[in-house]
């Protein structure tokens, strides 16, 4: 992972690239409307990363080498699946993490 | 911000409080999210080694949870840093809607306002503004700035504070603890309450199934294409189930 001025240099550039995306309509281009094609991609674009970045974590994860883990699996399942019904972030996490260590235990 | 005057603090109707504290109010529920999550960040930086200052300039400058993960994750993963910070700026492409759809409420505002609004854009606050100012069409851009500002008052300070509690707690964690599924259990929390709608859930899927099946490119190229596939596949099943609407069927 890289350290010193290379991640400080990181930590700067996505703090001033995540200030722009905040500040692009607010602070420059005023009260103008957006192009409506513009908005919709916009609005899925949270949910179209996240589960591209998580899906191979599940998968493949690196604490068993990228071999198929029952706990981690099904950790990742209650999670998901709480979330999802609940909409409760801070539940699904607790009980996802619970999933985790009962199976770590029982299989681990 | 003509509200707050002290008799009007002392009553206890809340259509009858100023709306800075209306906006502490509705951002207070918010804590016991921010909390949580703000530790962990905290505890996951230490323990992938980075000075607290670092983790620290994490919370402060970029101050946006999902996007933090990401570029922790990836540059932990030693993933190119471009990639990494590619990928963790298209997590934060929302903020960028946020910004578009609060301009209409507060775009009148001088600039040094909504410049330090714009700092403070995050799911809460903008879910709470935009939410508050349709219920209060009158509110003059004043009133609307001082509610914002009143939202982002229980959290962000917050975010600070449990994130270098949890850099400090960090190397105090017993290290036998399965820290390694922390953060895809934290975005897998984050991303259920976001699937509300079908072309959510096909934006989602198109990404999974794009990610596994293209995590052989090199630098991660997967997930960018994967990320990209899911918006565009998100958006065209929005119109498609539009029309469909409209058919009446």
């Amino acid at each position: 992972m890289i350290d010193g001025p290379a991640l400080w240099l990181f930590i700067a550039a996505l703090g001033a690239g995540t200030f722009a995306l905040r500040f692009v309509f607010l602070g420059l281009i005023g009260d103008r409307p957006l192009p409506a094609w513009l908005l919709r991609h916009l609005r899925y674009t949270a949910v179209a990363v996240l589960p591209g970045l998580v899906a191979p974590l599940v998968v493949w994860p690196a604490a068993t080498g990228g071999a198929l883990d029952l706990a981690r699996m099904a950790a990742a399942l209650v999670t998901l699946g709480l979330g999802y019904a609940t909409r409760n972030v801070i539940l699904a996490i607790a009980m996802g993490a619970l999933t985790l260590f009962a199976g770590l235990a029982l299989f681990g | 911000m003509g509200r707050t005057t002290p008799e009007r603090h002392s009553v206890t109707s809340q259509t009858t409080k100023s709306p800075y504290w209306q906006g502490v109010r509705d951002g207070a529920p918010f804590t016991l999210v921010i909390v949580p999550f703000s530790l962990l960040f905290g505890v996951v930086g230490t323990e992938a080694g980075l000075h607290i200052a670092e983790t620290m300039g994490f919370s402060v400058l970029v101050i946006a949870g999902a996007a933090q993960f990401t570029a922790l994750q990836l540059l932990s993963d030693d993933a190119p840093t471009l990639i990494a910070l590619v990928s963790a700026l298209a997590v934060n492409l929302r903020m960028a809607m946020y910004s578009a759809s609060l301009t209409p409420w507060l775009g009148a505002a001088p600039l040094w306002q909504r410049a330090i609004a714009a700092y403070f854009t995050v799911d809460q606050s903008y879910a709470c503004a935009v939410l508050k100012f349709e219920q209060e069409p009158r509110w003059t851009v004043p009133e609307r700035m001082a509610y914002f500002f009143g939202v982002v008052t229980p959290i962000c300070p917050l975010w600070y504070v449990f994130t270098l509690t949890g850099a400090l707690l960090g190397n105090a964690v017993p290290s036998g603890l399965p820290l390694d599924f922390a953060l895809p259990i934290t975005f897998l929390a984050m991303i259920g309450p976001m699937l509300r709608t079908p072309a959510h859930l096909v934006a989602a899927l198109t990404s999974v199934a794009l990610a596994l099946a293209l995590a052989w490119l090199p630098y991660n190229l997967g997930l960018l294409a994967a990320g990209l596939a899911g918006m565009v596949a998100g958006a065209q099943a929005e119109v498609l189930i539009e029309r469909r609407k409209e058919r009446g069927t």
